[in-house]
Order: C-alpha cells, then structure tokens, then sequence
C-alpha cells in the first residue's frame, strides 16, 4: 500500500499547508466584523471549475495510486508472469504526449485571444488523442492474439484493467474537449470564457500524461526494477 | 415571513451580482423532481435513506427473531441469516449513515451554513441523487433477483463472496451488491465534488473558514476523506467484479470446490482485505466527524454555550481525518500478519483516541455550567456523547491485538461496533432532525411524542446492546444463526438473547412513533417561526422559512462573527446572529 500513502501523504500536506495559510491559528471568538482582506465569493480568488478540477484530480490519482499498490502487492506473488509488452505502447505514449503539447499551445493561443489557432490546437489534440485510444484498442488486440487474455494470468487482468480505466477517464475528458470545441468556433463566447475551459482540458491532459507515464512504467515491469534501487539505497 | 436580516449601516459593496434568474424553476417537474436545489436534493436523498434503512432494520428484527428464539422460524435458514447481515450492514453503513449525513445533511446544511445560493454545481448535484436512487434500486433488486442478495458478510471477504457456498456467491446476488456499490461512489463522487468545493469557494463574505460551525467543518473533513477512501472500495469492486465475470484471479487463489479444481489461481484475497479496510476505517469516520460537527452545535445551542476550545475541536476533526488512513489494518490483526505490522497499526490506534478523547472533554468542558435545555435535540446529543464514550472504551480494549485475537469475530466486536458506529450516530441522526425539521418545514416535531421517542430508543439501544458485550465474553461468535452441536455454549445467555431481542422489536416499534411525528407534524406541528432555538448561525437567518430556491432573497447574507456568541454579556439578546454587526450597530430585529 505504500504508494497510495505516498499519495495520500502528499494531498495530505498539501491540505494542510492550504488550511494554514486559511488562518485556522485565529481565535474567531476574540475577532468581530467583516473580515475586509477577505474573502469576496470566490474565496481563492481562483475560479470554482479550477478548484473543482483540482479536487476531481485528487480523486482521480487516489484511483490509480490504489490500482498502482494493488499492482505493487500481487507482484511480489510467485506465479507472476507480466504480459510482453505491445511495441505500439511506445508509439501510443508519443501520441499522447503530442495531445498535451498540443493543449499546451491551445492555452497560449487562447490567452493571446487567437482563435484560430486555438481550434487548430484543440482539433489537434482531439485528433491525437482518438489516435492513443485506437491505439490502446491495437494494443489489446495484439495481446488477445498472442494468447494473454484477461484471466490467464492476474497480470494480464491488471494490464487490461489499468489501460481501461485509463482510456475511460480519456473518453471523459473527450467529451470535455468537445464542449470547449463548441465554444471555440462560437463566436459569442467570451474569449475569458473560452480560455478557462481551455486550461481546465490542458490540466486534465498532463495529469492523464502523468498516470499514463506511471502505467505505462508499471506494465513495462520497470517498477520492479526501480523498487529494487529504492530498497538498496535505504539499506 | 419575517424579515431576519440586520440592516447594514457601514457602506459595503454588493457581494457580486445574483443570478436571481437561476433560482426560479420552470415547472413542477424541475422544483420537486428533477431538482437542482440542494435543498429538495437533500430531502430526496434522506427520504431514499430512510426508506432503504427501514428495510435494514425489518432484517435486524429478523435476525434478532432469529438468535433469540433459535429454531422457531422456519424461514430464517442459515442461508437467510447470511443474507439478512450482509444487507443489513451493508446498507447501514454505506446506504443509511453515509447518504443521509453527507447527501442529507450536507446538502441542505452546507449551503445554508456558509451563505451560499445553493452548491456550486447544482446539475451534478442533481446527478448525484439520481445515480444514488440508481445504486438503491440496483441493491434492492437483489432480494428479489433468482438466489437472492449476497451472503458474503458485509465485509464480501473473497474468495467465499464469489463461491457457490456462498448466498447469492455465483447467483446475481454478489454482482448487484458490486454493481451497486460502484455507482453509489460514482453518485457520491459527484455530489462530493460539491460539497468540499461550496466550502473552499461559495462561502459568503466575512465567512472565513474559523468562523464556519462545526456541523460544516465535519461535512467538510468527512467528504475529503470519502473522496480520497471510496476510490479504494471502488478498486475492490471493479477487481472482484472482474474476477466473479470475467474469470480473472485478482482475488481468488487456486481452490478446489466439491473435489473440482476451479480455474482461478494465483490471487490474493489478503490484498482486498487491505483494499477493503483502506476504505473501510475511513468509513467508520466519514459517519462520525459529521455526527462531531452537529453534535457540537447542538450542545452549544441548546446549553446556550460557546462550544469549549473551537480551535482544538476544528483541529481534532482535520487531524481524526488524516490519521484515520494509517490505521486500516487494525481490522486485520488475525489475517497473519508480521507482528510488527500489528505493533504500528495498534499504536496509531491508539493516537487517534487522543484528539477523539479531547473532542469528548470538549463537549462536557461545553455543557458544565450551561443553561442546559433538554429539549428532544439535545436529550439525542447527550444521549449520543454517553453512548460514543462507551463505545470508545470497548474500542480501546480491541485496538490492543492482544485482547482483539480472542475477541475477533465474537458478539463483543458486534457490541462495540454498534454502540459506536451504529447507535452513536443515529442518535445524531435523530437529535439534527429535531433541530432541523423546523427550518425544513416552518413546523415544531412534536414534543411528547420526540420525548417519548427519545427515551425508547436510548433505553432500548442499551437493553440491546449492553447484555451483548457480556454476550460476546462467554464466547458467542458472530455471524452464527444457530450454535447447533455447541449449544451449550450459548446456554448461559439464551434468556438474555431473547431478552434482547424483544427489545430489538421494541425499539422498533419506536421508530414508528418518530416517522408518525414527522407526517403529522407536516400538518398540525406547532407553528416554528424563523428561529425557534434562537441560534446564531446563519441558515436560522433566512429572510424566508423554509427558505426558497437560492436562499437568500435579494442579498447574501455578511457574517461579522463567529457561529457560537450565545450568552455574550452585555449583548441585548443571549445570542448573535452571525450577520449581525452588534456592538457595531444594536441590531434592529424583527423576530
Ligand atoms: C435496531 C438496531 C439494530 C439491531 C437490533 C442490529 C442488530 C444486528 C445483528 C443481530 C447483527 C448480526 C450479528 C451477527 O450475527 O454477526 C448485526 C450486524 C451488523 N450491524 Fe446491526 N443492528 C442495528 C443497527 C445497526 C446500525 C444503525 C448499524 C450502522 C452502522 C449497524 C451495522 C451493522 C453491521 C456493519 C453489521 C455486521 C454485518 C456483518 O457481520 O457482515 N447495525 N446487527
Ligand atoms: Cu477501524
């Protein structure tokens, strides 16, 4: 379990270090007025899709900090016997890390209000990243083909399972993406409007980067590997 | 009507400029059904609670019926009694206290509490139920499903949750129960989502986060936990779903069943052991701190106290919620484990009773030289510290591994768990609505009838419980309908097992009483008023009760203090209202 409290320690601090700076250390019963440094609605001052994005996302890594440790803990089993990996992996992740740098340059198109280029970028990595979940699609089929189905080996059932809940949140975000492409070519939304959506969907790709990246380290049976360096510099 | 607000003297900005639009419905379909008001949502959420509870207490009554008087009701084989306790627990816990603290009371509380219109994404919140009633169906379905509910103890420990030996195990039992339980955190995922963020962002002014009630600090804290804990429950599910359809061996290790070797092989139920109980002691909290949070603002307003040590009590709940993560494998001490394992797990244990035992002294520090009213809500509030307190010791006792071996799996651990988790917050349960029915409705829950309620229940709940620990000492182990060939074990108690169990039905009966008083009252409560127990914190200052769709009127509400200014001296009244500027300008107030 150690890496969903890995996880956990950090969405833990990072709570606690927001509480602090929430001034928790007052004693509210010896204050009295309105507090004018404070606080209009959006407390932040952040927008509450942001707050919520980042609150989702939190939810999100817990998932798949939780399949990481299950993955960890059935490992170190005798009769483990990891999938070979589809080469097209390699080409899915490349795929997928265009998506983002693509999203990446829609927030920059989008803040210097060129719309044009935002839906270039947008379409962009709309495109790429229906080519990773084909892909991801390629990849199984290539498994099946070779033999490793879902319940030969628990392995293959992490394999299939990780890359499925990982395509789902995918799909998700796709339709996310497609409601920003809607405003994008409407040109009645404000540019203000557009941009946040914009770098809602950005911030949802590379978080989905990032799991992937971590998946993808997990599957290639790397983990193993890089368990084994941690273990030997502690002791 | 009456008009709540204090005017405002000092010159203050408009907060922002209210969507008013948004908070008027278009037609009877989306006021009462398909509703985007938290408040409606939080009726339809407790509702759907209350009713899938009733059904878990019919069974209770069946296994008492059943333990009690061994042998005299055909109907209860073994196989039912399996199925009755799974379902009862189960629903218990997740579809009962879960629901209705988080989706009950933190829909209508949260918003009214911090000032805001409403949540802040109120068509998810809408979705939330929805999936939620969804998730309900999908369970109840199972009773009637060919093989009936699961069997496989609320815990759906595998491999024998998917085994043919199992009720419901290779039948449609096991798969709804999962089927269900994913949705249900899919719902509650989304409504989550709203209530941590309404109160990071939708606070109105002046509503730093020191100054929020305790009620909102523990909806708060519990809906973090659940967000970040559930995930845990849903991976089991998904796994174990996967490895009763599709054949995988997440779970199952190699078995032979009836001289068959079956064709899993390799998994590890240990491993949904830790998945289990990773979501499973954070559970225990996610029903508690929202019981903390209310049960301060109930002795505090009804002993017309500031809470003792708001500080500590704010802290005490954020750090019960963090520690509550380290501590999940105490539920595993007889799952062979290193001993070290078992020597941490006992000691975080034990830390979080530490800020839990403050909590406590809290609350008493509150009620010591009170003006104590033991009006019904508070009778449940001092009923709920009594009972938590009790609770609590016996848990200490099961913390240490070494009383928990021999204790494992006995009507003790039964016994402790219902008085804390069980009895302990429905007594919240019970006393919020008391305090709350009037803001909901404009009418008083009537008073003998809540007294007569109260004194049933709390009584009974003893008469249950307590012989039960005694019970579980001589050795009666749980999950046993019938001892059989070891009756002689359970002879020493048969008559304090039947005991109790007419005190079961009694308790019961009570409950009638109490969902009588809430139809009547609908129609011939006394009259409430906008403020009957002249409380300060804001959702008693509405300009209108009930309060309508967007809550407020024309103007969110300015909060100038904090929610527990009751006996202040020298103020004109023995509490201020938050959005009440006084010494500033003595408040001119209608009510
Ligand atoms: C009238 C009140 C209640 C009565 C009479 C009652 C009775 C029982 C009985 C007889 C059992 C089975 C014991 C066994 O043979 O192992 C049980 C199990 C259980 N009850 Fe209750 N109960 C009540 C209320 C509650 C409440 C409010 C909760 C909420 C937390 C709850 C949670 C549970 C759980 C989690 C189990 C364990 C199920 C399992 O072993 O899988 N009960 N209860
Ligand atoms: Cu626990």
């Amino acid at each position: 379990m150690s890496v969903i409290l890995v996880f956990l320690t950090v969405v833990i601090g990072f709570s606690f270090w927001w509480l602090f700076h929430q001034k928790v250390m007052e004693k509210p019963w010896l204050e009295h007025g309105v507090h004018t440094a404070l606080p209009e609605t959006d407390v932040s001052g952040m927008p509450t899709a942001k707050v919520a994005l980042a609150v989702f996302l939190a939810v999100v890594g817990s998932l798949f900090a939780l399949f990481a440790s299950a993955y960890f803990m059935r490992m170190d089993y005798a009769d483990w016997q990891a999938p070979p990996l589809p080469r097209i992996l390699w080409v899915n992740t490349v795929i997928l890390i265009l998506a983002s740098i693509a999203l990446s340059c829609a927030v920059r198109a989008a803040r210097e209000h060129r719309r044009e280029m935002t839906r270039l970028a947008l379409v962009t990595a709309g495109l790429a990243t229906f080519v990773f979940l084909a892909g991801q699609v390629t990849a199984w089929r290539e498994l099946a083909a070779g033999g490793h189905y879902l319940d030969v080996n628990p392995a293959n059932g992490f394999f299939y399972l990780m890359t499925g809940v990982h395509g789902l949140h995918i799909l998700g975000g796709l339709v996310a993406l497609g409601r920003t492409m809607v405003k994008a070519w409407d040109d009645d939304v404000a540019a203000e409007q557009l941009r946040l959506g914009v770098e809602l969907c950005a911030a949802y790709w590379h978080f989905l980067l990032f799991v992937w990246l971590g998946v993808f380290v997990l599957l290639a049976g790397w983990a193993g590997d890089l368990l084994a360096l941690c273990r030997q510099i502690l002791t | 009507m009456v008009d709540a607000t204090p005017r405002m003297e000092r010159d203050i900005p408009p907060a922002e400029v209210p969507e008013l639009e948004l908070y008027h419905p278009k037609s009877w379909w989306t006021t009462y059904v398909f509703s985007q008001d938290a408040k409606v949502i939080a009726i339809q959420y407790s509702g759907t609670a209350v009713a899938i509870g009733l059904v878990a207490l019919v069974l209770s009554w069946l296994m008492r019926l059943q333990l009690g008087f061994p042998g005299t009701f055909s109907f209860i084989t073994p196989e039912a009694y399996y199925q009755f306790i799974t379902m009862h627990g189960m629903i218990m816990v997740i579809y009962l206290l879960t629901a209705l603290f988080l989706g009950g009371f933190g829909n209508y509380l949260i918003p009214l509490m911090v000032g805001a219109r409403d949540m802040v994404f109120p068509y998810v919140n809408m979705l939330s139920f929805w999936i939620y009633l969804l998730a309900v169906l999908v369970l109840a379905a199972s009773f009637f499903a060919p093989g009936g509910p699961t069997g496989a103890g609320w815990t759906l420990y595998p491999p024998q949750a998917i085994l043919g030996g199992t009720p419901g195990g290779q039948s449609w039992g096991i798969i709804l129960m999962l089927v269900s339980l994913i949705l249900f955190i899919i719902g509650f995922t989304m409504g989550g989502l709203n209530y941590a963020v309404t109160v990071i962002q939708g606070r109105t002014r002046g509503m730093t986060l020191m100054r929020m009630p305790l009620t909102v600090w523990g909806i708060f804290t519990a809906t973090v936990m659940a967000l970040l804990a559930f995930p845990a429950l849903f991976v089991a599910c998904v796994m174990m779903l996967f490895d009763r359809v599709l054949g995988t061996s997440f779970f199952m290790p190699a078995l032979v069943e009836m001289g068959e070797q079956l064709s899993y092989g390799g998994g590890s139920p240990i491993l949904f052991q830790h998945l289990f109980w990773f979501f499973g002691h954070p559970e225990v909290y996610i029903v508690a701190l929202p019981a903390f949070g209310i049960v301060s603002d109930l002795i505090s307003t009804h002993a017309r106290k500031n809470i003792f040590g708001y500080r500590m009590m704010v802290w005490a709940i954020v750090i019960i919620g963090a520690l509550s993560f380290i501590v999940w494998a105490h539920h595993m001490y007889v799952s062979g484990m290193h001993p070290w394992f078992g020597f941490f797990f006992a000691t975080t244990t034990l830390i979080i009773a530490v800020p839990t035992a403050i909590k406590v002294y809290n609350w008493v520090l509150t009620l010591w030289r009170g003006d104590i009213h033991l009006t019904v809500p508070m009778l449940f509030a001092l009923a709920f510290i009594v009972t938590f307190v009790n609770g609590g010791l016996t848990g200490l006792f099961l913390g240490n591994v070494v009383v928990d071996v021999p204790l494992s799996d006995t009507m003790f651990v039964v016994a402790h768990f219902h008085m804390v988790m069980g009895v302990a917050p429905i007594m919240v349960i019970f006393g919020a609505i008391y305090h709350w029915y009037p803001k909901i409705t404009g009418r008083m829950l009537e008073d003998w009838m809540g007294k007569f309620h109260f004194w049933v229940t709390f009584v009974g709940a003893y008469a249950i419980f307590f012989p039960m620990h005694y019970v579980g000492l001589v050795g009666v182990p749980r999950r046993y309908p019938e001892m059989g060939e070891a009756a002689f074990m359970t002879a020493p108690v048969d008559n304090l097992n039947a005991f109790i169990s007419v005190a079961a039905l009694v308790v019961g009966f009570a409950q009638m009483v109490f969902l009588f008083n809430l139809v009547w009252s609908l129609r011939f409560g006394k009259e409430a008023g906008p403020n009957p127990w002249r409380a300060t914190s804001l959702e008693w200052q509405t300009p209108t009760t009930p309060p309508p769709h967007g809550n407020w009127g024309d103007e969110r509400p300015v909060v100038y203090r904090w929610a527990y200014d009751y006996s202040v001296p020298g103020a004109p009244e023995d509490f201020i209202p938050q959005n009440d500027p006084w010494p500033d300008k003595p408040a001119t107030r209608a009510a």
